[in-house]
């Protein structure tokens, strides 16, 4: 058993873990964060995406002893205890429709609007595409991410 | 009776874009997937899974596993022998069906890649799966079965001791053979509908906790009710001993319309250990035993005459059942029995459907479940038809199709078609996409040789949802029924609680019924709950497959409402006194006809009726009423999708460069979900076109088990889509809806396939194997280039040539070309 330390969303945890154990294990079992769902074991979906000081990452491919000393945001952080503006603009677009992509989606949304606060449709697709969704056919997805972008700037700008 | 006024349209709640009401906990991450489930005490079950398509189990050797740390059992298929049962198939669809006994967990048998064998309970997941690793299992193996075309031929290896052949069913009506006799026109095509992962993004998990002799069980299910029964009838646990519970479930797609093994034996363990006991799957034993959807070989007769009218059509399939038959296996090709005639008009029809065991994992339901299949083979003759005759592929379906005046229709296959505008839809569509302008530049880039070359491809489909009445289901052999049940009670504040049989899984039923109950009540959308898929707060229900909930669920909630304002009226004709018959019910209040009068809310009968201090005698207290739907037909709804991709006749990528889909469902009661169900469907069916297949090497393993080689469209791969609707309202339910949920996966995969193909017609290709990977494309042209001089254009797609180098499998494609061959089809 190794010991870690990891800050997330906002609270500190000192955990025994297993050096096998995945992060997304961690978060969802020892800290209960289950709002990160496991949609693959093998980072082709991204549905475990959750934010490692401040990047996105699929965190069923990190080893929790790896996010020893790290800050970890999942999308139960995300708003602050408020919505954030993607989740307010999933919504609105009507960007989900099961909801189990979610999560990883708006997180690497989130990524992505940090990385480009204002990207075309297609920078979205592609900033995306690491990221399945099986509901929607991504369209109103790419909407929200927009949506949420073109909001955010606004609010900056006021 | 007086008869009730609508709200007035503007504040009307069927038809608005509400925003849903499930969003706001799928957003912020407070969901309730089975997996985040736990239990007081909860132990977590993993499988030992044959490595064999067939084999003989000559010894399970438990003891290393027994022995490993945290492992409270370990069980092997002998330990569940005496009560496992048998996996239930609820649709024998001929007298001499084979339904081979299909046990949990294999005792003597193995017969697809994954079949469980062996299973271990632990006290967590790591500790499961290390002492699964850990059991030692003697196979002797088998021959495997793979191929349907080959696994009926006399001297092929038995997937069961029965035989190959699980059943054989036909049907047909008019005179075919004086159809074709003479015909001056006759066309053969040979179809492959490959084998498909469902993928839906929330991996299968069940949660069984006991409770002395009763049992909760919640699993990621489409069918709490349906699988509540079944598990009682397979493993003898009294149904009333039963509570299944579907929590928030993320996605289906028909994947969760199943009884699964790892379900039963879920249950079978917490009753052994008298502990809760989970079970989450991974995706590679997702990809591997969730059952698989389509898989077969079409083979397609057309006869016309020279201008063009259907004289008769011939469909004879080959349908991959897998290793054995699950909850509605040999029915999915059957779905598409009366569908492949679609909108066509015509004098002679005939269908045949052989189903076929092979060592693969059982197929069964996935999003249209068999009217995918048939819509891709007649939307793809037509065009082959139409390229023959020398005609425009949509002045041909013209040619044919039932006009809007001629309804209701029923079809040379029997159906009664209520309602449908197919020229309405199609010249909307047509509208939408530029279709000249766009055959205008398709001429160009043919004359000047372009290497990009456009194509256009057509998808005038209908389809058929909400599988009902239930006396038709009876009389098919179909286990069940067609109906749905639901209740509406106002409680004593005024505020609604909707129970509906229906089980969401992302459609949005929270939401649409809402919408319905507002109106239908005059109350708040937002004073309405609606609850589902638990069958102790819905004990009753049909549950959500087969784009069934709003066109019979929906009805059903409509039909309590109905009860509920009839009873109210009842109550507001003795506070009002004025006759019940005198009393108006208009915008939530009661009101004597003229108006004028004092009036009454329907909060403030709810309130009368909870404290039934001056209730009319004979009045039972509590608003509340339950009705149950059973539809009289089924619902058609029909659209016209089109296409334009270009294809880069030198490396074969393809480029989707706009879609439009005009669909008409029928009324629409929230447009914003309509368009998202389309969207979805769209791209799945594009999936099927240009990226999925499940592909098993020639010993039988699967080699798709994940999703970097079972390929889903990403957002990089799909363009956006322009939607819209038309609204031909159904006949068969008082809200004049039809299904949208499987609607845009049965309409894209022709259009998609149509519009490759037509891209590269004056190559002589004439058809591309799904999926249409570049490879595949690229050497469908070789392959005509090389037949070019032959000048039949039976280049297909490479006919024996086509390596596909993705999945290190032959495939034998369909024959593309003349009606002469039988290579590739089913016989």
């Amino acid at each position: 058993m190794t010991r870690i330390t990891v800050k997330v969303d906002g609270v500190s945890y000192t955990d025994d873990v297993e050096p096998r154990l995945l992060l997304v294990h961690y978060l969802r079992e020892a800290v209960g964060k289950t709002g990160t769902p496991i949609g693959c074991d093998t980072t082709n979906c991204g549905a475990c995406t959750v934010h490692m000081d401040g990047k996105s990452v699929k965190s069923c491919s990190v080893l929790a002893v790896q996010a020893d000393g790290s800050e970890i945001t999942t999308i139960e952080g995300i708003g602050n205890g408020e919505w954030h503006p993607l989740q307010s603009a999933f919504r609105a677009e009507h960007a989900l429709q099961c909801g189990y992509c979610t999560p990883g989606m708006i997180m690497a949304a989130a990524d992505l609007l940090r990385e480009n606060p204002d990207p075309t449709d297609h920078e979205v697709r592609e900033g995306l595409e690491g990221n399945l969704c099986r509901c929607t056919g991504y369209q109103n997805i790419v909407r929200a991410v927009r949506r949420a972008a073109q909001e955010t700037r606004e609010g900056a700008a006021s | 009776m007086t008869t009730d006024t609508q709200a007035p349209a503007a504040d009307a709640e069927i038809g608005k874009a509400r925003v849903r009401k499930e969003d706001a906990r799928l957003v912020t991450g407070q969901t309730n997937w089975t997996d985040n489930l736990t239990q007081p005490g909860m132990l977590h079950m993993a499988f030992a899974r044959s490595p064999f398509a067939h084999a003989r189990i000559t010894r399970v050797d438990l003891s290393a596993a027994r022995s490993m740390p945290g492992v409270i059992a370990v069980y092997s298929g002998a330990d569940f022998a005496a009560e496992q049962g048998s996996l239930p198939c609820a649709w024998p669809v001929t007298p001499d069906i084979v339904i081979p006994d299909h046990p949990p967990m294999a005792t003597e048998e193995v017969r697809y890649v994954g079949e469980a064998v062996a299973c271990v309970v632990a006290r967590n997941r790591y500790e499961a799966a290390d002492a699964a690793a850990a059991i030692d299992v003697d196979y002797e193996p088998l021959p495997a079965v793979l191929d349907i075309r080959t696994a009926l031929d006399q001297g092929s290896p038995k997937v069961h001791e029965a035989g190959n052949k699980s059943y054989e069913f036909a049907m047909t009506s008019g005179d075919v053979d004086a159809a074709f006799a003479g015909a001056p026109v006759v066309l053969e095509r040979n179809y492959r509908q490959q084998r498909l992962i469902p993928v839906a993004m929330e991996p299968r998990a069940v949660l069984c906790a006991p409770s002395g002799d009763e049992f909760t069980l919640w699993s990621a299910t489409q069918i709490p009710h349906v699988l509540r029964t079944m598990l009682a009838l397979v493993t003898g646990i009294p149904e009333h001993k039963l509570r299944v519970i579907a929590p928030d479930v993320g996605g289906g797609f028909g994947s969760k319309l199943q009884v699964t093994a790892e379900e039963v034996l879920a249950l079978l363990a917490a009753r052994k250990l008298r502990k809760p006991v989970k079970w989450t799957e991974s995706r590679s034993e997702g990809n591997l035993t969730v059952h698989h959807g389509r898989d077969q070989w079409q083979r397609i007769r057309i006869a016309a005459e020279r201008d063009g009218r259907i004289r008769g059509l011939a469909v004879d399939l080959l349908a991959d059942m897998g290793a054995y038959l699950m909850l509605v296996t040999p029915g999915v090709p059957l779905l598409g029995a009366q569908l492949f005639n679609a909108i066509y008009k015509m004098d002679a029809y005939s269908f045949r459907c052989t189903g076929v065991f092979t060592t693969k994992m059982p197929t069964d339901a996935y999003r249209g479940a068999g009217r995918p299949e048939a819509t891709f083979a007649i939307e793809r003759i037509m065009d082959d038809l139409a390229a023959e005759l020398g005609v425009d592929p949509l002045e041909l379906r013209k040619r044919n199709w039932i006009t809007h005046e001629e309804f209701p229709y029923t079809t040379i296959s029997g159906m009664i078609y209520d309602s449908g505008n197919y020229e309405a839809a199609t010249a909307r569509a047509l509208e939408l996409f530029g279709y000249d302008e766009l055959r205008r530049e398709q001429e160009q880039r043919r004359a000047s040789g372009d290497p990009v070359q456009l194509g256009i491809g057509i998808s005038t489909y209908t389809e058929a949802c909400g599988l009902a009445p239930s006396r038709a289901l009876g009389e098919g052999n179909y286990a069940a029924g067609g109906w749905e049940h639901a209740s509406v009670r106002m409680l004593a504040t005024g505020k609604v609680e909707v129970v509906t049989g229906s089980s969401a899984h992302g459609q949005g039923h929270e939401t649409a019924w809402s919408q319905i109950v507002a109106d239908k009540l005059g109350v708040p959308f937002e004073d309405v709950r609606v609850l589902h898929g638990d069958t102790l707060v819905a004990p009753k229900g049909m549950d959500t497959y087969g784009s069934r909930s709003l066109a019979v669920g929906g009805i059903a909630v409509v039909g309590a409402c109905g009860k509920v304002v009839e009873k109210a009226r009842v109550i507001a004709s003795a506070l009002l006194e004025a006759p019940p018959e005198e009393i108006e019910f208009s915008g939530g209040t009661f009101q004597a006809r003229g108006g004028g009068g004092p009036a009454k809310t329907i909060q403030e009968i709810a309130f009368e009726a909870f404290t039934g201090h001056n209730l009319p005698d004979g009045t039972e207290p509590s608003l509340d009423a339950e009705a149950t739907f059973d539809p009289s037909n089924l619902s058609f709804p029909h659209g016209t999708h089109l296409c334009a991709i270009e294809v880069d006749t030198e490396t074969g990528q393809v480029t989707i460069r706009s879609y439009v889909a005009v669909d008409d469902a029928g009324v629409v009661v929230n447009p914003l979900i309509v368009e998202g169900q389309v969207h979805g469907g769209i791209a799945q069916g594009i999936g099927q076109a240009l990226f999925e297949e499940a592909v098993y090497d020639d010993d039988g393993n699967l080699l798709t088990t994940t999703m970097a080689d079972y390929l889903l469209p990403s957002a990089a791969d799909l363009p956006d889509f322009v939607t819209d609707y038309t609204q031909t309202p159904a006949t068969s339910n008082p809200l004049g809806v039809k299904g949208i949920g499987e609607a845009g996966t049965i309409a894209s995969t022709p259009a998609v396939v149509n519009s490759i193909v037509d891209a590269l017609r004056p190559m002589g290709v004439r058809d591309v194997t799904m999926p249409c990977t570049p490879q595949r494309v690229w050497r469908a042209i070789q392959a005509a280039r090389g037949n070019a001089s032959g000048g039949t254009g039976d280049a297909g797609s490479g006919k024996g040539s086509d390596g596909d180098t993705r999945s290190g499998v032959t495939h034998t494609p369909p024959d593309g070309g003349s009606a002469a061959s039988d290579e590739g089809g089913p016989r």
